[in-house]
């Protein structure tokens, strides 16, 4: 009887040796004369353990992990493809309380599912949502997608139900439906996962978009630095065209809907809509004036839903099981669920889709089991390089978009990035301010040049140069950062400069705050 | 990325395959740069003329893009990730570390011509931090150790 093997093809776990480990395998069971299946899957999220390698047996999936080229010879000794026991053996995979506990809707497949293999999407539930649309009106489709209460997961937590009911009423010849695969924040994985993990799962999102607001042309845009995304979902594209789900009359209903992968080329400004939207165009990164907004005058001028990766790959599950299904997840106005990425010095770094609600206590310590470096934690950074900066009194916050407003913090896309106690916060507002300055359009002048000076004034505070005047000054340099920026970049990126300095003012040397440094120097 | 010599021939060919896309300028230019490793400064001219743009303006777009180039990169390209992530667990080291070990800095290319060195920021690998891409293939941990050894396994290879 032939054994399954999974070894994921995510690009982290490849990070960690995967693909040296599946040419082991692989040499190992011809050597042995052993029968094979070896499948190639997403990760299931579990960073740490990665190399995952997982046998199918008749009591449900085992993994083994990390697993190095080394330990093959001796896995195949102890058995493993019957499930035998071995030091890197770790049980039923769905038992790994790390899994076990979460609520995984967006991600069902990921980890699980052969990642290009159409026949494993639709033998794991896919496509559903899709079928289901197809017998819908287009105002039923939205009305679904709003009744979900699904909000823009890309980080401004728009409602996605809203925009396309703009699109859907927005009268034109040619509408578009654009998929922001710009994943640029640092600590956010969760686009490339799915991208990697699931690709049909986006595409379905996407023709379901497409249909309901009468779009027939989609576009993925996609970082450069995604090259693994970029074949999976061309291979994925490929095979969806073959098969029907994609075209000029999907699955015979007459209805057409075209998809095509763009590549950016390394601006982390095109992950601001109409940035990408004038990337798409083939042209320089500058954000637009708003008004008008995408959905009336978007791609080419026409009206365009522009969505990002999770937001679109959260709309099978809701066509299928219904908005109101996906609605009892989650607290106050944050509906559903919420893929967070634990990442930066933490031990067990991954993916967690979670309910809305859970705290930063229960992911750092139940889910993270602390600190990668043994050190205490000093400053989790939520929501990417324009996220707050949160010291431990705010870690018992809810995740929610509202409650993290009143915190003056953000949730962005659920990427989480934690710091142990070695790190200087004043050269992390530093880094803030250089990294906007590198990334700004130049479009307008609080981002363009605000940021450069934003560096400077770091640059004197952080050589103890009249430190009480350029704290100042710095605080006025974010105020007009903040209020008169054309987009987020500059208008965010005093969140962490600005909570770097007030949850962490001995870092700054802040007088106002009782440190005594300056009078030393 | 394999690097070739300027060829008109070859980037005339990739333009009038391309152009006929919806917006097709960055299109145009993943597909030279693919092809030749970076856009030399003689193609923009071609790509000007066929896309009925001025060559200001397809200057503009690659200038502005982090990941075009106008130099022919070294036989590998080293990309170090600068992100939050990367700099909670070392990355800082790191980047100090490599410019150390290859002797150049940012946005160059050693002598030998076998390396270019550049900042990137993220690879979406922050499970994994400190991350560095050498091509294509993306590598997790990576401490100054596991640095040396796939700088030299490169070598090995190249």
């Amino acid at each position: 009887m032939s054994a399954s093997v999974y070894i994921p093809c995510d690009s982290s776990a490849l990070s960690l040796g995967a693909e040296r480990v599946a040419e082991a395998v692989s040499i190992e069971a011809v050597r042995r004369g052993a029968d094979l299946n070896l499948i190639r899957n997403g990760s299931r999220g579990m960073f740490w353990l990665e190399p995952l390698v997982e046998v199918v047996t008749p009591e449900g999936r085992i993994a083994y992990g990390p697993v190095q080229t080394k330990d093959v010879v001796s896995l195949f000794e102890e058995n493993f493809l019957s499930g035998g026991e071995h030091p890197l053996r770790l049980g039923l995979t769905d038992e790994i309380a790390y899994l076990k506990n979460q609520e995984r809707l967006t991600f069902a497949r990921v980890g699980i599912t052969d990642p290009v293999s159409l026949a494993d999407y639709l033998a794991h539930g896919g496509y559903r949502g899709l079928k289901r649309a197809l017998g819908m009106p287009a105002a039923a489709i939205v009305k679904e997608v709003t009744d979900s209460g699904l909000r823009g997961r890309g980080g401004a937590a728009f409602p996605t139900g809203i925009k396309w009911n703009t699109v859907l009423n927005a009268a034109a010849e040619q509408k578009y439906v654009v998929c922001n695969a710009d994943e640029g924040d640092s600590g956010t994985f969760s686009d490339r996962m799915i991208m990697e993990g699931d690709p049909f799962v986006l595409i379905e999102g996407m023709t379901v978009a497409g249909l309901a607001v009468g779009a027939t042309q989609g576009y993925i845009y996609l970082r450069v630095e995604y090259p693994h995304a970029h074949r999976n979902l061309n291979a994925a594209i490929e095979s969806a065209y073959q098969a029907g789900y994609l075209g000029g009359d999907i699955l015979g209903s007459g209805r057409r809907f075209d998809l095509e992968v763009r590549l950016g080329a390394g601006a982390y400004v095109c992950g601001e809509e109409t940035s990408l939207l004038e990337s798409l165009e083939g042209k320089r990164g500058l954000v637009r004036f708003k008004p008008p907004l995408p959905a009336i005058q978007g791609l080419f001028g026409q009206p365009t839903v522009i969505n990002n990766v999770i937001s679109l790959a959260s709309v099978p599950v809701i066509l299928d099981k219904g908005g109101v299904y996906y609605r009892d997840f989650g607290m106050g106005r944050s509906r559903g669920t919420l893929p967070i990425q634990l990442a930066g010095n933490i031990k067990h770094p991954g993916l967690i889709e979670k309910a809305f609600g859970i705290t930063l206590r229960e992911l750092l310590y139940e889910y993270g089991g602390g600190s990668a470096s043994g050190r205490p934690i000093r400053a989790v950074q939520v929501g990417g390089p324009l996220g707050a900066y949160l010291p431990e009194s705010q870690f018992d916050v809810p995740l929610d978009y509202e409650a993290y407003t009143e915190i003056w913090a953000v949730l962005g896309h659920g990427g989480i990035v934690v710091f142990d106690d070695t790190v200087d916060m004043a050269r992390m507002a530093r880094y803030a301010m250089e990294f906007c300055a590198i990334e700004s359009c130049g479009k307008c002048t609080p981002c363009r040049i605000g940021s450069t000076r934003g560096v400077e004034v770091m640059d004197k505070i952080m050589a103890t140069q009249d430190r009480a005047r350029n704290i100042a000054l710095l605080r006025d340099l974010c105020d007009t950062m903040l209020n008169s920026s054309l987009c987020a970049l500059g208008g965010m990126t005093p969140y962490p400069v600005l909570s770097a300095l007030n949850h962490f003012p001995e870092d700054f040397g802040d007088e106002s705050r009782g440190w005594a440094g300056d009078a030393a120097a | 990325m394999a690097t070739h010599p300027w060829d008109s021939g070859s980037v005339q060919e990739i333009i009038v395959r391309l152009k006929g896309k919806p917006g097709a300028l960055l299109v145009v230019l993943h597909g030279v740069q693919d092809e030749l490793g970076y856009i030399p400064p003689e193609a923009v001219p071609l790509i000007a003329k066929e896309l009925n743009l001025s060559r200001a303006e397809v200057h503009g777009v690659i200038s502005f893009y982090h990941y075009f180039r106008e130099s022919p990169p070294g036989r590998r390209t080293i990309h170090i990730c600068r992100a939050e992530s990367c700099q909670s667990k070392n990355g800082s080291e790191l980047e100090k570390y490599a410019k150390k070990k290859l002797g150049i800095d940012y946005h160059e290319t050693s002598p030998d011509g076998a390396f270019s060195l550049e900042p990137v920021y993220c690879l979406g690998n922050c499970a994994c931090s400190p991350a560095v891409m050498v091509n294509k293939e993306v590598f997790g941990r990576v401490t100054p150790e596991r640095f040396d050894e796939i700088v030299s396994e490169m070598r090995t290879g190249a």
